[in-house]
């Protein structure tokens, strides 16, 4: 057997034995396209662009091909926070919570037209948060009311393609990224309102 | 059982109550005072002739001078609906709850108390149920006031209410 190998070698191109079996590339390239194949999304739906965000989980169009397809139910463990669906003002410190209990290096990516402008709110919403790039830096934004979920899954790869562009080296950079955006600090309600 | 055999009934008995009957309308409704719109709502549970034991709406309403609310009352079991209604004066919108009739009132009254800013005297936990806790104002008022702001957060659309929409987007309002 150990013949048979040693001629099959001696009959080959070490050129091309070359370029069949070894592979040349950078450790930022090869880190990120780890990472990028495995971004954990938190579920965070709120509204109706939830609905779109599960079909995209789903069989038809699963997100689980690009490594996507486990969401997380805790923000400890999620990377990518899918903001799908309507913010309230009643919502928007919860939200900011979340957001502030992901671990680095975390993205936003904002579905829908409520959470970009407000969407279809946005002129008689009182009680609509215009935007929630107000309350939480915002990575990737995929319009539509909702989006299909292909446009879904464009979103995705834009954050794939934004974790593609990062370096190791390039720490001062990451470490700039506001961890407390604005340093805006809420304190929630703990519980109903004491009657008087 | 005929509406209007139950508006005959609680005519009987809360005669001097009743301020407005409608039997025409699609939908029959009395409207009663508010002083005794708890009993007229208890005698509706209760009288073995209506049965009325599902609560379906409470609905506070802006009627532009005065406050109101209506209630749709539903019996299962002899399947007809009676909808009662009250105004109630703008500086003084208060009226007793039914939550300890109905318990589906609970967060109907709160919700009529948080939108429309109806006070139900005698509701365990009359607290807003839909806008945040420290929300200021009623939002399904006529003359309400839109916010400007919440906690830092500017809330409106910039210059959608003004309309200099325009100019910070630059593009034209249709």
């Amino acid at each position: 057997m150990t013949q048979a190998i040693n001629q099959g070698l001696d009959n080959q191109n070490p050129d091309s034995l070359l370029k069949e079996n070894v592979i040349l590339t950078t450790l930022d390239a090869l880190v990120n396209w780890m990472r990028k194949g495995s971004v954990w999304p938190l579920t965070f739906g709120t509204a109706c662009c939830a609905i779109e965000m599960m079909a995209t989980y789903a069989s038809k169009y699963d997100l689980d091909r690009f490594g996507a397809g486990i969401p997380r139910a805790t923000p400890r463990q999620a990377d990518l926070m899918i903001v799908a669906g309507t913010v309230n003002h009643k919502m928007a410190p919860r939200v900011k919570r979340l957001y502030d209990q992901m671990p680095d290096p975390k993205f936003v990516l904002a579905m829908g037209g409520c959470v970009i402008k407000g969407g279809p709110y946005a002129k008689y919403g009182y009680h609509v948060l215009q935007g929630v790039d107000r309350i939480i830096p915002v990575d990737v934004y995929v319009p539509g009311c909702p989006p299909r979920p292909e446009a879904l899954i464009e979103g995705l790869f834009r954050v794939q393609q934004k974790i593609m562009r990062e370096k190791i080296l390039d720490r001062e950079r990451l470490a700039a990224r506001p961890k407390v955006f604005d340093g805006r600090e809420w304190t929630l309600p703990t519980g109903p309102p004491k009657k008087k | 059982m005929d509406t209007s055999q139950v508006f005959a009934a609680i005519r009987e008995r809360f005669g001097g109550a009743i301020v407005e009957e409608n039997t025409t309308n699609r939908d029959p409704f009395v409207k009663v005072a508010p002083a005794s719109l708890h009993d007229v709502m208890a005698f509706l549970r209760d009288d073995p002739r209506f049965r009325c034991d599902l609560l379906s709406l409470v609905s506070g309403v802006d009627y532009g001078d005065d406050l109101g609310v209506v209630y749709h009352a539903e019996s299962t079991s002899l399947g007809h609906v009676v909808v009662v209604k009250a105004d109630l004066p703008r500086a003084k919108a208060e009226v007793a709850t039914v939550s300890d009739l109905w318990s589906a009132a609970n967060w109907h009254e709160r919700e009529a108390f948080d939108l429309v800013g109806i006070t139900f005297t005698g509701h365990p936990n009359l607290v807003r149920i839909l806008t945040a806790e420290d929300w200021v104002g009623h939002p399904l008022r006529k003359d309400y006031q839109f916010p400007t702001e919440y906690h830092g957060i500017v809330c409106e659309f910039e210059g959608i209410h003004d309309g200099t929409w325009a100019e910070h987007t630059g593009e034209q309002l249709g």
